[in-house]
């Protein structure tokens, strides 16, 4: 970081309750408590949340693109993992 | 040995590149850490820095208005605008910041002319009448142009998008009501009106670019799906636009060529006069240096501030993460 | 309605000097937050100025005489710490206030009820601010300084009586100067020393009496609307 170049942050928002944190963006602070506040003001301007998370970007580990193959395709032979993997008879109700 | 590693990178990359232009030609997203192509990369960071650099000048011209606002609903009006300017530049640096470029070398470009911003800025607001000319003219070319950008193949340039056309909603209608009351309002009123429209009708035409023969970077970025509509197109499209409005409004377009054409589908309108703006586009617009300079004198002056909020957050490390999360 | 008048132009004229900064702020994000400072107290004041009259008629035609707003206020924005300083003194000083009217029953009790969570997060940030610049590098720490000695002057009149105010003006200067000491304590700075008002015994701002810079200030905020009169916008 340079003298004044802040740390990136990525900002997550709880746009009502019942909802997950959803990743807004990013944005530029000093510190972790300045993140938060930057991201009310930036963020939930026209009342987009009712909670905020902020995460160093550099905290975050991704899994990596060329991973995206073991990572991701055991799950896609899982069909029957989703409910629209069963066949269920026309009237049947409540399933 | 070497030869056989070469080999196989470049099997690699050709098999990255297949995948690339398959994501593209499905109308997938292109996500960060995807593969891309290296002038994929830097058309996009060219295009959204551009686009983020004219955000924020182009808080300048309205800000110019916001202490003279003429009365508390349209100082109100006017402070939520810019702000939501800034705010919208900082989704777009954030954006551009995923692939790799940062604030600070963004904002460098910008101050040193390295990189553009759009040249509609560098027009005065001479009345407060231009404010209003702004949101209906400017703005609603600059939504023109936006509105596909919502699609645009880059995600985090698609997501910044969708949610800047979403704020953006407002600051047209705003304009367009403001010079709505101005031109119902007083002779002195609507000749304001008339003559900021006067002025800004041409070079909001011109936000469109140049006409797409000349248009350097358009065919390749269409191909990309970063653009989705030319040049000409969307400005035919503006144009067809404003024409009903303007008459709703009660207010002239200055163009003694602009008749609707019925075979086309379309209005034909008068020339416009690109040497202005590639004079505008060099530097010789009325207030270049005026935007450029205000821009680096903020940043400037702004130095120590952001140096001790650094220099208190590396003092207080420890207790700023402890208490970080709430 | 002076009690409106004095609330309102409060409002008003800090909203209006923090509107000066748009497109001047030290970074980006404070573009942001100065802004939805200066949209708060807009409100506050249109609500304020609306329950003593027509709110256009009284931002635009009143003379400098007749407005009622502490001097502290209409003080120039200087560079960011003297700001922030403005914004410490004021906000802490206006979330007491309404923390005060939000608990009693007058005509100003709804809208304290609102704007005190506004002017919470006002001072919070001012808070946050004053802590940074104080507690940053050397040169901040004396600009910050230099901020709040210069305005130290401009606090005594905070705790003036205003008419048709009621209000426990002792626990009012009590909760604001332990508040005050607290942050500067925090920030490693210390409370100024000095007379908390000027020497002029004909009164201050809620006598209508200002600064010289407000003049001007008023000139720039009214001539466009006095150029028309009886226009509407």
């Amino acid at each position: 970081m340079s003298a004044s170049e802040w740390p990136l942050w990525e900002v997550f928002v709880r746009s009502r309750r019942g909802l997950s944190h959803t990743h807004a963006g990013s944005l530029h602070a000093p510190d972790a408590e300045m993140a938060l506040r930057n991201a009310r003001d930036l963020y939930t301007r026209r009342s987009e949340g009712v909670s905020i998370w902020v995460v160093p970007s550099s905290a975050i580990t991704a899994s990596s693109p060329d991973e995206k193959d073991p990572f991701f395709e055991p799950a896609a032979d899982k069909p029957y993992r989703h409910p629209t993997f069963y066949e269920i008879p026309d009237g049947v109700k409540h399933l | 040995m070497v030869a056989t590693v070469v080999e196989s990178e470049s099997a690699g990359a050709e098999a990255y590149a297949e995948a690339f232009d398959a994501a593209v030609a499905a109308d997938e997203r292109i996500e960060p850490r995807d593969w891309m192509p290296g002038d994929y990369r830097a058309t996009l960071v060219r295009q959204m820095a551009q686009h983020a650099h004219s955000e924020i000048i182009g808080m300048q011209p309205e800000a110019n208005w916001i202490t003279r606002a003429p009365s508390l609903r349209r100082k109100a009006i006017l402070m939520a605008k810019v702000q939501d300017e800034a705010g919208h530049g900082l989704y777009l640096y954030s954006a551009t910041e995923t692939l790799g470029a940062s604030r600070d070398d963004l904002l460098d470009k910008l101050h040193s002319g390295r990189q553009k911003y759009s040249s509609i800025f560098n027009y005065p607001t001479l009345t407060w009448a231009d404010v209003g000319a702004i949101g209906w003219l400017v703005d609603g070319a600059a939504i023109t142009n936006q509105v596909p950008l919502c699609r645009c193949s880059y995600g985090p340039y698609a997501r910044a998008m969708v949610r800047i056309c979403k704020e953006e909603s407002f600051h047209q209608r705003q304009g367009y009501e403001l010079l709505l009351a101005l031109s119902r309002g007083t002779d002195a009123q609507h000749a304001m009106a008339q003559d900021a429209v006067d002025r800004w009708w041409w070079p909001s035409l011109m936000m469109f670019g140049p006409p797409d023969d000349e248009s350097a970077h358009s065919a390749r970025s269409m191909a990309w799906k970063i653009k989705r509509h030319s040049n000409d197109e969307l400005r035919q499209r503006f144009v067809d636009i404003c024409v009903p409005q303007a008459e709703a409004l009660g207010l002239t377009l200055p163009d003694p060529d602009l008749r609707w054409n019925e075979e086309r589908g379309h209005h034909d309108f008068g020339p416009i006069d690109w040497e202005e703006f590639r004079e505008v586009l060099r530097g010789n617009g009325p207030c270049n240096d005026q935007r450029i300079t205000q821009r680096r004198q903020a940043h400037e002056e702004g130095a120590w501030v952001r140096e001790a909020a650094a220099a208190y957050a590396a003092k207080h490390t420890d207790r700023l993460h402890g208490e970080a999360t709430a | 309605m002076t009690a409106a008048l004095a609330l309102g132009d409060d409002a008003l004229v800090l909203a209006h000097r923090l509107g000066e900064w748009a497109g001047h702020a030290p970074v980006l994000e404070e573009e942001v937050a100065l802004a939805n400072i200066a949209l708060d107290l807009l409100g506050q004041a249109r609500v304020l100025l609306s329950m003593a009259g027509d709110e256009d008629e009284l931002a635009y035609l009143r003379e400098e005489r007749a407005f009622r707003n502490v001097q502290l206020v209409e003080q120039e924005n200087g560079d960011f710490a003297h700001t922030i300083a403005r914004q410490l003194y004021f906000s802490t000083y206006q979330e007491l206030l309404y923390g005060q009217l939000a608990a009693g029953e007058s005509e100003f009790a709804p809208l304290a009820r609102k704007a005190a969570k506004e002017v919470a997060y006002h001072r919070d940030h001012a808070e946050h601010w004053t802590l940074r610049l104080g507690d940053g590098t050397a040169q901040s720490r004396e600009r910050m300084r230099r901020g709040l000695d210069t305005l130290w002057r401009y606090t005594g009149e905070l705790f003036e009586p205003v008419d048709g105010l009621d209000l426990d003006r002792d626990a009012l200067r009590r909760g604001w100067t332990d508040s005050i000491g607290s942050v500067l304590d925090r920030a490693t700075l210390t409370v100024p020393e000095g007379p908390q008002r000027g020497a002029w015994t004909a009164g201050a701002g809620r006598q209508g009496l200002h600064t010289e810079p407000f003049g001007r200030m008023l000139a720039e905020m009214q001539h466009l609307h006095r150029s028309h009169p009886g226009a509407t916008w």
